[in-house]
This record gives C-alpha cells, sequence and structure tokens, in this order.
C-alpha cells in the first residue's frame, strides 16, 4: 500500500488537464503510440466532439521512480465545467492529493479557486502546476504570484510544465511520488468501499466503480450496499487500466471496480457504502455533499410509445450521473414524460444527448426553469420548478426567485461592460476587489433565472474568453413573476412556457416567438406564434407558409429516387413534434433561452 | 397485382450530337456506336418476350431519338412487334430535337405508325437557348412544329423550360404565346432544375449566378398555369397541360398510376407488380451485359406496402385526377380517408385540395406545394 498514490488532476476548464493525463499515461506507457490519441480518456463521442471532459475517468498507471521502487498510480481526470463539479467533488473521496494545474497564459480562474477549496475541504496534498508554458503568452511569474497572493499556497511549490510538448513531466510523476501521501487503511479490516461512480454494460449489466478504504473484496464475495442492505454475490473485481482490467481482488488504498449480480439498477447509490455481508463495517463511509439541481426540464419521448423505453433508459443513465434527478410527469402538449433537475444547462444539453445516443431515442425538453417559492393567500407555501404547475395567479399571495452570489473574474479593462451585463441581468450589491494590478474580482447578487438566461455565453463574449465566473445558492427574494405561454396556432404549448419577473415578460416572450420563428421550418401553413399573459397577448410573430416545393419532373428513375427523399423526410418529421398541424423540432425547445443559434 | 392494366414500354436511345448545359438524362455523344447499341436493344427485347406481352403506349426517348435514320427507327417498331407486340390503338411517341425535324423523315416516321411527336424546344428566346446550351436556334424551334404539323402529326407536344436565370417574365410568356400559336396538343413546361454534375449545376455551385427565388419560382408556375388555362389546355400535371385530355400523355401516366412499364436502353427504368428495377447507366456496360447474354440491370427494389402507398399518394397528387379513396384503399390497403381525416380537413380549409366524388385531388396552389402535400 506504501506504493500507491491515488490523485485526482484538477483546474479551470481547458486548462489541459486531459492533455496532462495522456503525457503521464504516455510517459508510463500504458499506450503504445498506435493506440494513443488525443485526450485519450475523453473517451465519450460527445466528450470528443465538444473538446471537454463531462466525466471524471480513472486510470492505474504503473511507475518506476527514482528511488528505485514500483509504484502505482491512480490518476483520476476530472472535468473543468462549473455544471460538473459534482464530478470533481466525487472524485476528490478517492484521493489523498491533487495536480492543481493552472493555465499560465490564463492564470488563476473562478474553477482553479472552486476546485482548490474542494481539495482542501477533502484535507488533501495540493501541488500546483503550472502549464502551457510553452505559449508565446505564457506569463510563469504572474501565474506564481497569483498562486501565492490569491490561492495562498507557497509559491516554491508548484512545478512547470508544457502537457502539450511534453515537458516537466517527470517531475510531476516524481512529485506524485514523493509529495502525496499513500492512502492509510487497513487490508485486512472489514471492508469499507465507497461507491463513487457506477455505469450501465448492456452485456454485464451494472459495474460498481468504488475506492476501497478498508478491507478486500474478491470473487465470490458476498457484499452488501450499507443504504439499503441490498446483498449481491461478487462476480469479478478488477481496475481500470484504459480498459477493465480483472483481478483476483481490490484492496485498501486502492480504486477499482466490482462486477455483482445486480438485477436492481436503481439499488446502486453514488455515495453509498459496500461492506461484506458476513463481517460488515460498523459505519458506512461519509459519502457525498449533496449536491442540488437548479435548473428543471422535462423530458418526454418524441413518440409517445416510446415511454416505457425512456423510463427504463433514464433508470440507466442516471447510475452513471448522480447529480441527475428525475420524476414522472405530463404535459398535456407533449404527453408523459418525466421532470428532471441538472446542475446547469450544460448539463441539461450533455443529459438530452447521451441519453439520446446512448439509448436510441428521440427526445424533447421543455423550456429549463428554475425553482421559485410561492406564499398563497391561504399562507401555505408551494415551491414550483415546472411553468406548468404555476398557481393560479388570483391565489397568490407572493412570489419568490432564487438568488445567487455570482463571483466573476476578470481582467480590468472588461469591468465596464461586465457590470452593465450585470445589471442588465439585475444584479444587485456589487463588490469589487483588485486581486493584483489589472485583474477584478467581481461580486454580484444576481437571480439565478437570469444566469441560466444567456448569461454565460455574453460574459464569455464580452471578455473575450479572459473571464470566469462562480456562483453559489444564496437565498428567496421576493419578485413580480408572471407565466408567459407560447401559442403555436393558437394552440397553448404547455412546455413552451417560463415564468419571467414582470418587467421582462414583454421582451422574453418576443425573443421566445423570434427564436422559434428560426427553429420551425416553414410549412405549408402560416404560423401564427404568440406569447401571453393569461388571455393577453404580449408578442407575436408568424411564419410565412412556402409556396412552391415541387419538383419539375417524376418519370421512371426519379419515383424511385424522390421516394427515398420523402422517406428520409418523414423520418426526420417523426423526430418532431407535432402540435396542431406544426411541426416542431426538438431544437426549438432549448432555444428559447438562448440568445443565437451559432453557439 | 396490376394484371389487368396494359404495359407502355420505354427505349432510351442514350445519343446526342451536343450535351446540353442542364441536362442530367444518360446520354452520349459517341454517336458511332447508334448501331452497336440497337443491336443490343434488339437482344433486351427477346429477354423480355416471355416477361410482357402486347403493349398499348411506346415512348421512344432519350438522348435525341430522332438522329436516328428512318430506317433504324422503323427496324425499331418491327422489333417491338415482332417480339411483343402494339395494341391497334397505341400511342407512340418519339422524342425530337427541332434541328433534326427535317420534312422527309418527319414524313416517314409519320408513314411507319409514329402518331405522337414531342419537340424539345425549351425555348424561343435565343439567349435562354444559348444559356442552356441547346444546338437548335428559335427560328429551327418554329420551323419544327410547321414541319410536323405538314408531316401529318395531329398529336404534337412541345416541352418548354422555365425558371432559367435571367429569364423574364415577359420573354417566359412570349415563348409561352408562340408555342400556343401552334396550337400543339401537349405542352410541359418544366423548371429548370440543375442536377449538382451538369455544367449548368456546377457554375451554380461556384455562385456564377441566382437561380430564381421561391416566390418567382411560384410566380412563374402560377402564371403559367393561368396562362394555358386560358388558352384552353388542361393543367393535368404539375408540368404538363393539354388540349382535352385526351391529349394527355398516355404513357407518361403510367408512371403516375403505378401502371407496369418495361425500360430498355442504358439507364431505363422498369416497373412491374411491385418490383422496380434500372439499367446500368452507361452504355458499355449495357452493351458489355446484353452481350453477354445478360440482363443489364443494376438494380432491383421490391416495393413494400408502405413504399407503394407513399409513392401513390406523391404522384396521384402531382395530377390532377388526384387520388381516388376507393380505389387506394382496394390496392394499398389504407383508408386515407380517415386515417388522415384531420389534415386533409386542415388542407381543404387552406385551399390546397379539392374532395370531389370520393376523390381527393390538388388545386392549382395545392399542385405547387405537392411535395409537402406527399407528407401528409
Ligand atoms: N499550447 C499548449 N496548449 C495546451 C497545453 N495543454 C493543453 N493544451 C490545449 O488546451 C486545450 C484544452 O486541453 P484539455 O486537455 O482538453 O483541457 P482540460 O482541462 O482537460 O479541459 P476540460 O476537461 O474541458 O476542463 C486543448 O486544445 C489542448 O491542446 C499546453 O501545455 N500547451
Ligand atoms: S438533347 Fe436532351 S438528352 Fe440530349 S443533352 Fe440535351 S437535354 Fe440532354
Ligand atoms: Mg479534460
Amino acid at each position: 500500500m506504501k506504493n500507491i498514490r491515488n490523485f485526482s488532476i484538477i483546474a479551470h476548464i481547458d486548462h489541459g488537464k486531459s492533455t496532462l493525463a495522456d503525457r503521464l499515461i504516455q510517459l508510463t506507457g500504458m499506450v503504445d503510440e498506435r493506440n494513443f490519441k488525443d485526450q485519450i480518456l475523453d473517451n465519450m463521442d460527445i466528450e470528443r466532439e465538444r473538446g471537454i471532459t463531462i466525466k471524471s475517468q480513472a486510470i492505474a498507471l504503473p511507475y518506476h521512480a527514482r528511488d528505485g521502487e514500483e509504484y502505482v498510480l491512480n490518476l483520476i481526470d476530472t472535468p473543468g465545467h462549473v455544471d460538473f463539479s459534482y464530478e470533481v467533488s466525487r472524485s476528490l473521496a478517492s484521493c489523498e492529493g491533487v495536480l492543481l494545474l493552472i493555465d499560465a497564459a490564463q492564470g488563476v480562474q473562478a474553477q482553479t479557486i472552486a476546485n482548490l477549496y474542494l481539495a482542501m475541504e477533502n484535507n488533501l496534498e495540493i501541488i500546483p502546476v503550472i502549464n502551457k508554458i510553452d505559449l508565446a503568452t505564457a506569463d510563469v511569474e504572474r501565474v506564481v504570484e497569483q498562486i501565492d497572493s490569491e490561492l495562498g499556497l507557497d509559491p516554491f511549490s508548484c512545478l512547470k510544465c508544457s502537457a502539450k510538448e511534453g515537458i516537466g513531466i517527470e517531475e510531476i510523476l516524481e512529485a506524485i511520488v514523493k509529495r502525496i501521501p499513500p492512502p492509510k487503511g487497513d487490508p485486512e479490516g472489514p471492508l469499507a468501499a465507497l461507491i463513487f461512480d457506477a455505469q450501465y454494460d448492456s452485456f454485464r449489466g451494472t459495474v460498481i466503480h468504488c475506492r476501497v478504504f478498508d478491507g478486500t473484496v474478491k470473487n465470490g464475495d458476498i457484499i452488501r450496499l450499507m443504504s439499503n442492505q441490498a446483498t449481491y454475490k461478487v462476480e469479478e473485481v478488477g481496475r481500470f487500466l484504459l480498459a477493465r482490467e480483472k483481478r483476483d481482488k481490490i484492496s485498501a488504498g486502492e480504486v477499482g471496480y466490482i462486477f455483482a449480480s445486480v438485477k436492481t439498477v436503481s439499488d446502486v447509490h453514488i455515495g453509498d457504502t459496500i461492506t461484506l455481508d458476513g463481517r460488515p463495517c460498523d459505519k458506512p463511509l461519509p459519502g457525498f455533499k449533496e449536491f442540488k439541481p437548479v435548473v428543471f426540464s422535462s423530458i418526454y419521448p418524441i413518440a409517445p410509445e416510446d415511454y416505457e423505453d425512456l423510463a427504463v433508459a433514464l433508470e440507466k443513465y442516471k447510475l452513471n450521473d448522480a447529480a441527475f434527478v428525475y420524476q414522472k410527469d405530463s404535459s398535456i402538449a407533449l404527453g408523459q414524460g418525466f421532470r428532471c433537475g441538472f446542475l446547469g444547462l450544460l448539463h441539461l444539453e450533455i443529459v438530452q444527448e447521451r441519453v439520446e445516443r446512448e439509448y436510441d431515442l428521440s427526445i424533447i425538453l421543455s423550456v429549463p426553469s428554475v425553482r421559485y417559492r410561492f406564499t398563497l393567500k391561504d399562507g401555505s407555501v408551494e415551491f414550483v420548478d415546472n411553468p406548468a404547475h404555476y398557481p393560479d395567479p388570483s391565489i397568490i399571495e407572493k412570489g419568490e426567485e432564487p438568488y445567487i452570489r455570482a463571483t466573476l473574474l476578470m481582467p480590468e479593462r472588461y469591468l465596464g461592460a461586465v457590470m452593465k451585463l450585470c445589471m442588465e441581468k439585475r444584479g444587485v450589491n456589487s463588490k469589487l476587489n483588485y486581486l493584483s494590478p489589472g485583474r477584478v474580482e467581481l461580486t454580484y447578487e444576481m437571480p439565478l433565472a437570469d444566469v441560466i438566461y444567456d448569461f454565460y455565453d455574453r460574459f464569455k463574449s464580452i471578455t473575450q474568453g479572459y473571464g470566469s465566473f462562480d456562483y453559489e445558492l444564496l437565498d428567496y427574494r421576493e419578485s413580480n413573476l408572471v407565466l408567459v405561454d407560447i401559442l403555436v396556432n393558437g394552440e397553448k404549448v404547455d412546455a413552451l412556457s417560463q415564468v419571467v419577473n414582470r418587467d421582462q415578460a414583454r421582451p422574453r416572450a418576443l425573443h421566445a416567438c423570434e427564436r422559434l420563428k428560426e427553429e420551425i421550418p416553414r410549412q405549408m401553413f402560416k404560423i401564427a406564434i404568440q406569447g401571453a399573459i393569461g388571455g393577453e397577448i404580449i408578442a407575436r410573430t408568424t411564419i410565412s407558409p412556402f409556396r412552391k416545393d415541387v419538383t419539375a419532373k417524376c418519370y421512371g428513375g426519379d419515383i424511385t429516387r424522390k421516394r427515398k427523399l420523402l422517406e428520409k423526410q418523414k423520418k426526420g418529421k417523426k423526430r418532431m413534434k407535432t402540435i396542431g398541424s406544426v411541426s416542431i423540432p426538438q431544437s426549438a425547445f432549448l432555444a428559447v433561452l438562448k440568445t443565437n443559434t451559432d453557439d | 397485382m396490376n394484371s389487368e392494366k396494359i404495359p407502355g414500354l420505354y427505349i432510351h436511345i442514350p445519343f446526342c450530337i451536343s450535351k446540353c448545359h442542364y441536362c442530367d438524362f444518360y446520354s452520349s455523344t459517341y454517336v458511332s456506336a447508334v448501331p452497336n447499341f440497337l443491336n443490343a436493344v434488339f437482344k433486351e427485347m427477346e429477354m423480355y418476350r416471355n416477361r410482357f406481352d402486347v403493349f398499348d403506349t411506346l415512348y421512344i426517348g432519350g438522348g435525341t431519338p430522332s438522329l436516328l435514320s428512318p430506317k433504324q427507327l422503323k427496324d425499331i417498331l418491327t422489333s417491338v412487334q415482332k417480339n411483343f407486340g402494339l395494341m391497334a390503338d397505341s400511342e407512340v411517341t418519339v422524342e425530337t430535337n427541332p434541328a433534326d425535324l427535317d420534312q422527309s423523315p418527319l414524313e416517314s416516321m409519320r408513314q411507319m405508325g409514329i402518331n405522337r411527336i414531342n419537340i424539345g424546344i425549351q425555348s424561343f428566346d435565343e439567349k435562354v437557348l444559348g444559356f442552356l446550351g441547346r444546338r437548335h436556334s428559335a427560328k429551327q424551334a418554329l420551323s419544327a412544329i410547321e414541319a410536323s404539323r405538314k408531316a401529318g402529326f395531329e398529336n404534337i407536344g412541345v416541352d418548354l423550360i422555365y425558371g432559367v436565370p435571367g429569364q423574364e417574365m415577359d420573354s417566359w410568356l412570349d415563348t409561352l404565346k408562340r408555342a400556343v400559336a401552334f396550337s400543339p396538343e401537349h405542352l410541359s413546361c418544366y423548371q429548370l432544375t440543375l442536377g449538382a454534375e451538369t455544367p449548368l449545376g456546377i457554375r451554380y455551385q461556384a455562385e456564377e449566378f441566382l437561380m430564381p427565388g421561391e416566390e418567382l419560382q411560384y410566380e412563374f408556375f402560377i402564371k403559367t398555369s393561368e396562362f394555358l388555362e386560358d388558352a384552353g389546355y388542361i393543367h393535368y400535371e404539375v408540368s404538363n397541360f393539354a388540349r382535352g385530355m385526351q391529349y394527355a400523355s398516355r404513357h407518361n401516366q403510367k408512371y403516375w398510376d403505378h401502371s407496369p412499364y418495361l425500360g430498355l436502353g442504358p439507364s431505363a427504368h422498369s416497373f412491374q407488380s411491385n418490383r422496380r428495377w434500372r439499367n446500368h447507366r452507361s452504355l458499355d456496360q449495357y452493351l458489355v451485359a446484353v452481350n453477354a447474354g445478360n440482363l443489364p440491370v443494376e438494380e432491383t427494389e421490391t416495393l413494400t406496402m408502405e413504399q407503394l402507398r407513399l409513392e401513390a399518394v406523391y404522384l396521384g397528387l402531382r395530377t390532377k385526377r388526384g387520388v381516388n379513396f376507393e380505389d387506394f384503399k382496394n390496392r394499398y390497403q389504407y383508408d386515407l380517408f380517415t386515417e388522415k381525416r384531420e389534415m386533409l380537413n386542415r388542407l381543404l380549409e387552406e385551399g390546397f385540395i379539392s374532395i370531389q366524388d370520393g376523390r381527393l385531388s390538388p388545386t392549382q396552389a395545392g399542385l405547387a406545394v405537392a411535395d409537402s402535400l406527399a407528407l401528409i
């Protein structure tokens, strides 16, 4: 056990975690040149397409250190995006140390700080690493200073590297061995293993990913899940290399996986403790801090008959995404579905894409919403995260919406424009803090709903990518709320309804109408799109019908060609939701909250 | 399935003197291969003599059949008679290029039993003809029609093209006027469409010119329809007009109502029961196959009931006759009227279709969006 090191790579988004993982994997000879690809741990298609890490990923690396000893380094690459910080916090529970990466050109950013705090809460050894020193715009001196002044870490403890160019990688490996303590725990004691992830494998069933703190688990053992006392027989254990590698046992200090004949997928809970049925430990491990969803939306199958399949898919999906929560729901326009909670809009988009790809389903998500609080005239309090359940306005005493404290880091030159944006977003109580010459930290209290609604994209574009932002939930504050409905050809589409502050109702309704106009393809009929509060129409647009689409000729050979084209169009139409006689594409529902199509 | 319907025969003559810039039909300028080709077609006929019996339409298309000599055309007719037979009142059409239509070959054609002539005039505007890369002049087009009448053709069809870049509505209406002056029995008015691989298609993708927008296309479409209907023609299919339904192309209607047809020659298509097959789109491959004693078929597909249904709807809704609910139900086992009632009502309200005597037919506005109607 003294030759095991468990560590995560943490950083702000895009600071090079996965690229550094690549170099560590290559230097330890885990993969030959032929099988190597960039960001090799980003193995989901969606991660590769978007160029970001979504899931934490563990891999064991053998390392022959300068002290002559053989080590096993359990590396966990983590995501940097704020929506996935739950992944980071779970990974940290399996580690004794972290590499805290900082981009030499960008310096300390909001998630650098947020992730540092997470590591400190877990009492982990922190090794600051300045990455991308090869960049022409790198300013290593300045970053060293920030490590001291903004992070409060020992500036002399930091390493410098270029993950891309492979510079300084060996020093990192040596530091991991020397500075990160080996895991503690007793391999002979009663089993206590923490479930930090799980996955549904269509051949083998549920795969449990765990960190063993005490004891040993091996083939044939009867394990017990402590939260629900369910017991299972172990069929296989192993550890993570690039693929799963079967082993005889996994013991205290190790990270690995367990296959047991888990029949009920929902028995497995992330954060639960596994012990042995015959020799249980006395109390479960602490588990994870709960993350509360902040954005809510309903998922519906496009084809109503896919409802059962969707139910099964979500149950399996949830195994692999503990931050995702859902329950049954139904809509007048879209039928049976599920109300779901997400950690942010990116999280929501990722869930949509993964469920569609991994379970081959076509789904629609209703317009996302935050959770509002209403005090009714009879004194009762109701939380509403679904505009379809908006209370009858005549019985509402007062409405409240969630506020957050946003922390924005940026070069001083963007301050004016960012403050303007924050004010537009109803930000109040601003505080300004000069971190170092030219760099500021701005905090604002803002309604969460406004942050969800295109704030992040606009902030990034205003600061040309040099700004970063983090937030924490504060409290509920009174707000003059109204329900804005969208009518398509006079028919209310409840999945497009939004709760907004009255002052914003008109512009938001107009924006929704216009975005729908862009998203809904022209059809033979005129399509009227209206925004309404109760019976009052406050915004409208129309999509003019097309008048000619017919192909000139249709003889002999063209008939097949044309039919194939129509078949394709028919299939495309199946991916749209027909409401009244209007086909609304999937994308339209989420587009309502976005600024423009090209982001 | 369609045993009661009499099939039509199509023969593709894959030769042209020069290629028009917009053409995506299969044809070659290698005219010295004509004799070899004809021999192969005769062989191909023999291969089908047991699978097809008598026809009641024959359409010799292309390519440019009018570059065949009267003797060669005659040989084709003889071979058709020998292998299959033509019914007494058959419609026998030949597609022609105005440049080829001198008096004497026309008279021979008439004598050998060709009773319908289709002339690819396309336009009376020299500018448009030049843009399209046609090898004849407006003047030749005029004399071709005259000569055909003189030769005794009582069923003349004229092909025209509109929606050509730079073409003004007036130029198009002028072309229509000049065509109508001869009272042809049939007019096909095609909107120019550019295949990606054609010379004009390539120039279009290189953004050398713009194609008319949808509004303008619609205007061309409607003006054409109105003009010709005023002149006494029936707009019986998206691109086709007849001076009385007896002049509607009987052969082409077989394509639209799932009647059987046999296509001979490279790139020709055939349809029988629920199968459609397609010959090689290459003269060489065609010749090699036939000369080796094989059918020159490149691909065969068997249509499912659902595919037949989709075709029947979209083909039916391209014609004024439309779709008869009862016939449709019998043949395609689907009750269109009940299943699609809601959509049909909507289309009725919006003026895209009419429903009369158990028949669903497109209005003029409906014809213009027939592709979308097909998706109901
Ligand atoms: N010039 C330079 N570019 C680097 C270096 N390290 C990473 N990059 C680039 O930075 C970008 C982001 O790298 P990733 O490794 O995906 O970053 P990440 O931190 O894993 O990103 P997330 O997982 O999305 O948070 C990629 O384009 C890398 O090629 C470096 O040392 N030098
Ligand atoms: S004459 Fe007809 S087949 Fe020949 S090139 Fe011109 S358009 Fe094509
Ligand atoms: Mg990454």
